[in-house]
């Protein structure tokens, strides 16, 4: 192979690093000019992410395009990257999402040198972590991603909004938030860590694929405790983090105050791909290194998702803040995500699973291009009326139409309608999952229900019924710039609800070979 | 003979610091000029001694060894290894950047930087000190003008009881674990302090169980023991920057430092029977730190709680007795004394600009100092341990050490990682985010460029380090292996 | 009755022979100079003191063995040799102090009663006999007690003479009366000989040891140990600041030579007990010094207390009876004499200037004279024990003997004390760097005579903490004079 492929997957991984070195030497007055060498510069990762994709041969078992370099010795952890289908799809969709969502952050006006370099920065953490194969390499990104995004919610989010806290207190909504949103994340890692600790004292190395085997044919007892304890704890330290990184209910509380306080781009990446950072965690690690006791949770982790499934549409339906109401079909969707985990994990190796898992990854995939899409459009609304309260708009489709087409059809790719994206996704998980959970699958059908109802509310309230007067001659047409933003993702979610075969073939190869 | 380059290293802060009090005390930039030059020496060849310094063969190099007093076995012996050459160059910057941060003192700068430049000399004399009367002899030289540097120049409010109380402590410290050592040196019947040889005095085991507590707790006093850790707090708040920079970058390096050289290493048997127990009190320091860290409202007691926290992690480390904790333990000095560093600079140059260090009226400080603000959050990562950063590869070491060696205890310990990111959370959100005062708007000035020039280094330390270990942690391992192989492992 | 009297006899004495010569041609040049001639008179004193010390250096150096000169009057050993370098050492830098002090710098009676009380000392570090030993005390008390009231118009100094002078005389009566009772008891006042009888076990062991108490006591109080050191704030406060120095260093050191040598070369069979006696000595020498120390204000007064102390430190050697214990104190009353010459010189310095003696008059003294400042850092930090000064490496020493010798308690104890030592160092070093005060801007000059003497102890003090290696040598083969080989 060519020096390039070689290397490939470095160079996708750190060029957003150096442009954000190159923006740190650029004087911070020319906003403009840093806008434009952060977005070109972020262009080069998605080529990069592009190039791979071709190359990828996916008739290939396993991990390619591995490199391994020497990185900690002493405890034996090294620099080990590589992808499969899974990773691959998902530094597709980390690569895109981050330049549309640069694209769309032109209106950040404060600071902007600062928020371009944590916003590459954030875009490596989280590239990292679908790269990684190292146990240590892969927590070392996990928690790299999490201090730009804090910064970006605490210091770039919405200015309105005051939350109080214990002893009367009031602190700015976007302070609480993001600290939240570290609070719980560092909470939940800390399990995570001790588990990684504990495993790479164990088995003597981090390397994933080593661990794989030696760690699950491991028996006999450790630390006093028979294994299969210590492994159960270490599964739910596991589960716990990536479950609140999802996040599955209960752990999800965190989730609609960072998405309500963070600016808009940093919305998009937060619900694109931070959130599948948890899913990737079940996939990548949990299921693998705990096969059995994944099995054996499953039910309970089905259990979860579908109240995810059902509180996150109930709840949403619930919101009269469109950002909110949002963040919370966010819940929902990534409960389908999980629930195909679960049925995956406990009917491994049968058809079902694979199934589910297709359809767990799809929507991954699918709930990133529509997330983000989503927020992005309450973005554009919010910035022109200054209020994501939905009761102050409504009827204002004549006045922006093509604001309005656009909102419906993302909307719809949302809601799951056949022809678009998320249709296929939920579609591949319920019919993978029915065989295995029936009744948890029944009751999440009663979820996809609301899910309607709730998106229906939305485009309601804004689009149509009685016109608010106030907004004529308020409000602008979509700009130019942002139908770009917002163009690429509908293009894929067309494109793959017409014709999917493109990606599931590759994740399906990797499914079948994980499971 | 090869050039003694060790010898330089601890000679020339000295001798720098006679020329200074040579020259007359109103020629302040003259002064100024000469600290920096001296103090960049002492950085460079820290610094050659580091790179130098070949981690495949190990042990002890660059070695010097002259009699000193031949009768009694003390000698003049020094030498570096894996685990005092990462601190020898950790000095060498702390000292360096000290010096830059401390430009703007005006009053009696001569003496301030004199009794500062002694102060490096005693440090650096203690990591390289291969001899025990050696190590002592320096060990006092640097705990000495502390009491000066803190009750001159130190927070006017608190110095005198500050300077004092840490003094005292030291002072305590220092002379009870004299006695130890002293017991040590005639139980061997080697006559002779030097620690190579008594390394292998094989002391008797009832022996070692009765003096290790004197040394071992003697010298942790200064890495900062729970219940011994009380005088540092307020020492770090009272002193000037520099001062604290040095004294929780440093100093505190050289309590657990030499805990580990004299009492854990010439005393292996002592080791192995009470920390144990030990262990315990460095949880306290631990978690109880990093609790107390986070109910402080003065900027500066948070950052001085914090240390009694990271300390108690490098004991930890120590009192792991396994590779792992031992390499997690050498690496956290160093990045703690980078790191602690940089926190006592940032923390002086918001002081020196708002006069007040309470939390709740700082505000908004990186509209007018990015770079302090940056500087402080690098710092704040560090302390929080999180990946990409040096801490990170201190902690995650010492606490795979705990799981080999009690579980539960890497469970408990790990509270504090939450404790740590909260608080410093809070204070990065206080004091540099936030509204700026209606009183500061206006009188905040930005830090001059010798002050980036500081923290640019600390940082770019910290960073490096996080991102690739290599650089320093082999040469920790050797240093490790050697401490080892007195427990008949390896 | 002396037999041939052949060099060796001479050189044994050579030191003493000079002082006495230079003691007779001060008395003589006092006589043809005027007023303004006699300025030169401690230049005189000093120099002629120096050439003294080097002579004696350099040929009246004794063997390697102990031996007995002038019919056994004298011993011709390396402690004797030792301690009376330190003692001209002392006397010297005494002329230098005292030569700018008005009433005591331009007088030759002091310079002569200076010198003579020097003899004298030198005479206690070498006697071997009773007699002699009792003749040398006097010889250098005397005219203490006349130096110590040398301001006859000052009844502070007045009082401190006649308080000096009756302590001495009573303490001395007693030990005289112990003298006398062992030449009762032996029939002879040979020491060497005394230890004959004293091993043969003739003397019952109950009248040997009660007689040793009523020894020691004259001793002590030359050292001023606790109980015996009641004298010592008043006489130093009153006396004259380079008297006061010359009384807390050379004359509590002749009291040691006198010690070491009575003790060990006497009474060997008594170690145990006598050995107790010191260790319960020093532990109430520190304690109590250091403890009253704290609450002094006037700085003579804290210097005496710290005297005090230090004299139980230096006991803490003494006890642990080995030959590392001696050498160690002998090498502790080297560093102290330099020491605390450097701190009384500072003291008086300062109060010829200022006139005051109190601490806080000590404000602001850094920026008042920077370099008095650092001379007094480096005395007090040395008294307290800190490195690279000579104080660290003798309390090293000290407490090393006392950790071989299994007096661990011991150890601990003067451990503890020098912490309350530090502490009361600190505070008076606190007050020059640290307080500011009106007279700020109100120098405080240095004599051509302070400065040298001041840079000579100062450099000192550095050179005794840091190339140990020859004193310790020194004060090695001082105890080997005690301890012989084998």
């Amino acid at each position: 192979m060519d020096p390039i492929a070689n290397r490939l997957l470095t160079l996708i991984l750190f060029s957003p690093t150096i442009i954000a070195g190159v923006l740190l030497f650029l004087p911070s007055g020319e906003k403009k000019l840093l806008r434009w060498v952060a977005f070109i510069g972020s262009l080069f990762p998605l080529a990069f992410s592009i190039t791979l994709w071709l190359r990828f041969n996916s008739a290939l078992p396993g991990f390619q395009f591995e490199e391994q370099y020497i990185w900690y010795q002493a405890i034996n952890s090294t620099y080990h990257l590589g992808v499969d289908g899974l990773s691959l799809t998902m530094v597709l969709l980390t690569t895109l999402l981050t330049p549309v969502s640069i694209l769309a952050s032109y209106s950040i006006e404060d600071r902007v040198k600062s928020y371009m370099i944590l916003f590459l920065l954030l875009e490596t953490g989280m590239l990292g972590v679908f790269l990684s194969l190292d146990l240590l390499l892969f927590f070392v990104f996990w928690e790299v991603g999490l201090v730009p995004m804090y910064f970006l919610i605490n210091q770039w989010g919405s200015e309105k909004g005051e939350r109080e806290i214990w002893g009367g207190r009031k602190v700015q909504a976007r302070t609480y938030a993001s600290f939240k949103f570290m609070i719980y994340t560092m909470a939940g890692s800390l399990g995570l860590l001790l588990a990684i600790q504990m495993i790479g004292v164990v088995s003597g190395t981090f390397d994933m694929p080593a661990l794989f085997s030696s760690w699950t044919s491991l028996d006999g007892t450790l630390f006093g405790l028979p294994i299969t304890t210590v492994k159960a704890i270490a599964f739910w330290a596991f589960t716990i983090a990536f479950a609140i990184k999802v996040p599955v209910w209960p752990f999800h509380t965190w989730l609609p105050d960072a998405h309500t306080e963070a600016p808009t781009a940093g919305s998009m990446i937060l619900a694109g791909v931070l959130l599948k950072l948890g899913a990737y965690g079940f996939l990548r690690l949990v299921i693998p290194l705990y096969p059995q006791e994944a099995k054996f949770y499953a039910g309970a982790l089905a259990f979860l998702a579908t109240m995810a499934i059902i509180f996150g549409a109930f709840a949403s339906y619930g919101q009269d803040d469109f950002k909110r109401l949002v963040a919370y079909s966010s819940v929902n969707h990534m409960g389908f995500v999980v629930l195909g985990i679960a049925a995956a994990a406990f009917a491994a190796g049968t058809d079902n699973a694979v199934i589910a898992l297709n359809g767990a990854v799809l929507q991954m995939f699918n709930h990133g291009l529509s997330a983000a899409g989503m927020f992005f459009l309450v973005g554009v609304i919010y910035e022109r009326t200054h209020t994501r309260d939905l009761n102050e708009f409504g009827g204002l489709f004549p006045l922006i139409p093509v604001y309005g087409g656009i909102l419906i059809f993302t909307s719809m790719a949302s809601l799951g309608l056949p022809g678009l994206n998320g249709f296929i996704s939920e579609f591949l998980v319920v019919r993978g999952a029915w065989p295995v959970f029936t009744v948890y699958t029944a009751v999440s059908m009663i979820g996809l229900l609301f899910t309607g109802a709730y998106i229906l509310k939305g485009i309601k309230k804004t689009l149509h019924g009685p016109l608010n007067e106030h907004w004529i001659g308020h409000i602008a047409e979509i700009k130019t710039r942002e139908v770009m933003v917002i163009a690429p993702l509908m293009v894929l979610m067309l494109w793959i609800g017409v014709w999917p075969a493109w990606i599931l073939d590759v994740i399906n190869r990797a499914m079948s070979v994980l499971f | 003979m090869q050039f003694p380059i060790l010898s330089v290293i601890v000679f020339t802060p000295i001798v720098t610091a006679l020329l200074l009090l040579l020259i007359p005390g109103e020629r302040k930039t003259e002064i100024r000029v000469t600290a920096l030059a001296a103090a960049f020496f002492a950085v460079f060849l820290s610094a050659w001694v580091y790179f130098s310094y070949d981690a495949a063969a190990g042990g002890y190099q660059f070695v010097e060894k002259y009699n000193w007093l031949p009768v009694l076995g003390i000698s003049y012996h020094v030498g570096v290894d894996g685990i005092s050459a990462p601190l020898v160059l950790l000095t060498g910057v702390v000292m360096f950047t000290g010096v830059l941060i401390s430009w703007g003192l005006d009053d009696r700068p001569r003496e301030f930087f004199a009794f500062l430049f002694i102060l490096a000399t005693g440090v650096f004399g203690v990591f390289v000190a291969l001899d025990l009367f050696g190590l002592f002899f320096f060990y006092e030289i640097a705990v000495f003008p502390m009491f000066l540097l803190i009750s001159i120049w130190g927070w006017k409010v608190t110095r005198e009881y500050a300077a004092m109380k840490l003094t005292l402590y030291l002072f305590i410290g220092s002379v009870v674990a004299l006695i130890g050592a002293l017991a040590m040196y005639f139980s061997s019947g080697l006559n002779t302090f030097d620690m190579l040889a008594l390394e292998q005095a094989n002391f008797s085991p009832a022996f070692q169980r009765f003096w290790f507590p004197f040394v071992f707790f003697g010298f942790a006093v200064l890495g900062g023991i729970f219940p011994f850790h009380n005088w540092s707090p307020d020492g770090h708040v009272a002193a000037p920057t520099a001062v604290s920079m040095f004294h929780a970058g440093v100093l505190m390096k050289l309590g657990a430092f030499a805990a580990l050289r004299v009492g854990i290493m010439l005393m292996p048997e002592g080791a192995r029977f009470h920390l144990p127990w030990i262990i315990f009190l460095t949880l306290v320091n631990v978690v109880y730190g990093a609790y107390i860290a986070m109910v402080q409202t003065d900027f500066k007691y948070v950052i001085g709680f914090s240390s009694v926290s990271h300390m108690g992690l490098v004991l930890m480390g120590f009192a792991t007795l396994t590779r792992d904790g031992l390499i997690g333990a050498g690496v956290q000095m160093f990045s703690h004394g980078i790191m602690t560093a940089l926190f006592f600079a940032v923390v002086g140059m918001v002081y020196d600009r708002a006069h007040t260090r309470e939390i709740p009226q700082l505000g908004g400080f990186v509209r007018v100092m990015p770079w302090v603000a940056v500087a402080f959050i690098i710092g704040g990562l560090v302390s929080m341990g999180m990946p990409g950063f040096s801490g990170f590869i201190a902690e995650f070491p010492i606490f795979m050490g705990l799981w080999n060696y009690r579980p539960w205890i890497a469970i408990v310990a790990a509270i504090s990682i939450v404790i740590t990111a909260s608080y410093i959370i809070r204070v990065i959100g206080r004091v540099f985010f936030g509204d700026m005062p209606e009183e500061f708007v206006g009188h905040i000035t930005d830090v001059t460029v010798l002050d980036k020039v500081a923290l640019g280094v600390l940082c770019v330390i910290l960073v490096g380090v996080g991102v690739y270990p290599s650089v320093m942690v082999p040469i920790v391992e050797s240093g490790v292996k050697s401490v080892l192989s007195l427990f008949g492992g390896a | 009755m002396f037999g041939n009297i052949d060099t060796t006899m001479i050189l044994a004495i050579l030191p003493e022979i000079l002082l006495l010569v230079l003691a007779a041609l001060l008395m003589v040049l006092d006589l043809l100079w005027d007023e303004e001639g006699r300025r030169f008179l401690g230049w005189v004193s000093a120099g002629g003191l120096v050439v003294i010390l080097v002579v004696s250096l350099a040929v009246a150096r004794p063997g390697e063995e102990s031996s007995g000169v002038w019919g056994g009057m004298l011993r011709d050993d390396w402690l004797g040799f030792v301690f009376k370098m330190l003692f001209i050492f002392g006397a010297a830098i005494t002329s230098l102090f005292a030569m700018e002090v008005k009433a005591l710098g331009r007088r030759g009676e002091f310079y002569l009663l200076l010198l003579v009380s020097t003899i004298g000392m030198n005479l206690m570090a070498s006697a071997g006999d009773l007699i002699m030993l009792y003749l040398a005390i006097e010889t250098t008390s005397i005219p203490l007690y006349i130096l110590a009231g040398f301001f006859k118009t000052d009844s502070k100094s007045t009082e401190a003479g006649f308080k000096y002078l009756l302590f001495g005389a009573l303490t001395s009566t007693v030990m005289l009366y112990g003298f006398s009772l062992f030449y009762g008891f032996t029939g002879t006042t040979d020491i060497t000989a005394l230890t004959q009888t004293v091993l043969s076990g003739e003397l019952p062991f109950g009248l040997v040891l009660g007689t040793l108490m009523l020894v020691l006591v004259g001793f002590g109080f030359k050292i001023s140990v606790v109980p015996f050191h009641f004298w010592a704030p008043d006489v130093y406060e009153g006396a004259p600041t380079p008297v006061a120095g010359f009384l807390s260093t050379a004359s509590k050191a002749a009291g040691f030579a006198v010690l070491m040598r009575v003790l060990l070369v006497a009474f060997p069979v008594a170690v145990p007990y006598w050995a107790a006696i010191l260790a319960a000595l020093s532990t109430a020498s520190m304690t109590l010094g250091n403890a009253l120390a704290l609450a002094q204000r006037n700085i003579k007064r804290l210097l005496a207390y710290s005297s005090i102390a230090h004299a139980g430190y230096a006991l803490i050697g003494v006890a642990a009876v080995s030959s590392l214990g001696i050498a160690a104190a002998v090498f502790y009353l080297l560093a102290y004499v330099i020491t605390n010459l450097a701190a009384f010189g500072a003291v008086a310095a300062f109060s010829r200037v200022s006139g005051s003696d109190e601490i806080a008059d000590y404000a602001a003294l850094s920026r008042r004279a920077p370099g008095l400042s650092l001379v007094m850092l480096v005395a007090f930090l040395s008294l307290a024990g800190m490195p690279p000064l000579g104080g660290f490496v003798a309390k090293v020493f000290v407490f090393a003997a006392a950790v071989r010798s299994n007096l661990v308690w011991l150890a601990m104890v003067g451990v503890l004390n020098s912490i309350v030592g530090l502490y009361y160092y600190l505070i008076v070093l606190k007050v020059v760097y640290l307080y500011r005060s009106e007279d700020e801007d109100k120098p405080v000059p240095l004599t051509r005579s302070y400065s040298i003497a001041l840079v000579v102890l100062v450099a000192g003090i550095i050179l005794v903490g840091t190339v140990f290696a020859p004193w310790f040598g020194w004060s090695n083969i001082a105890a080997a004079a005690l301890f012989p080989p084998g």
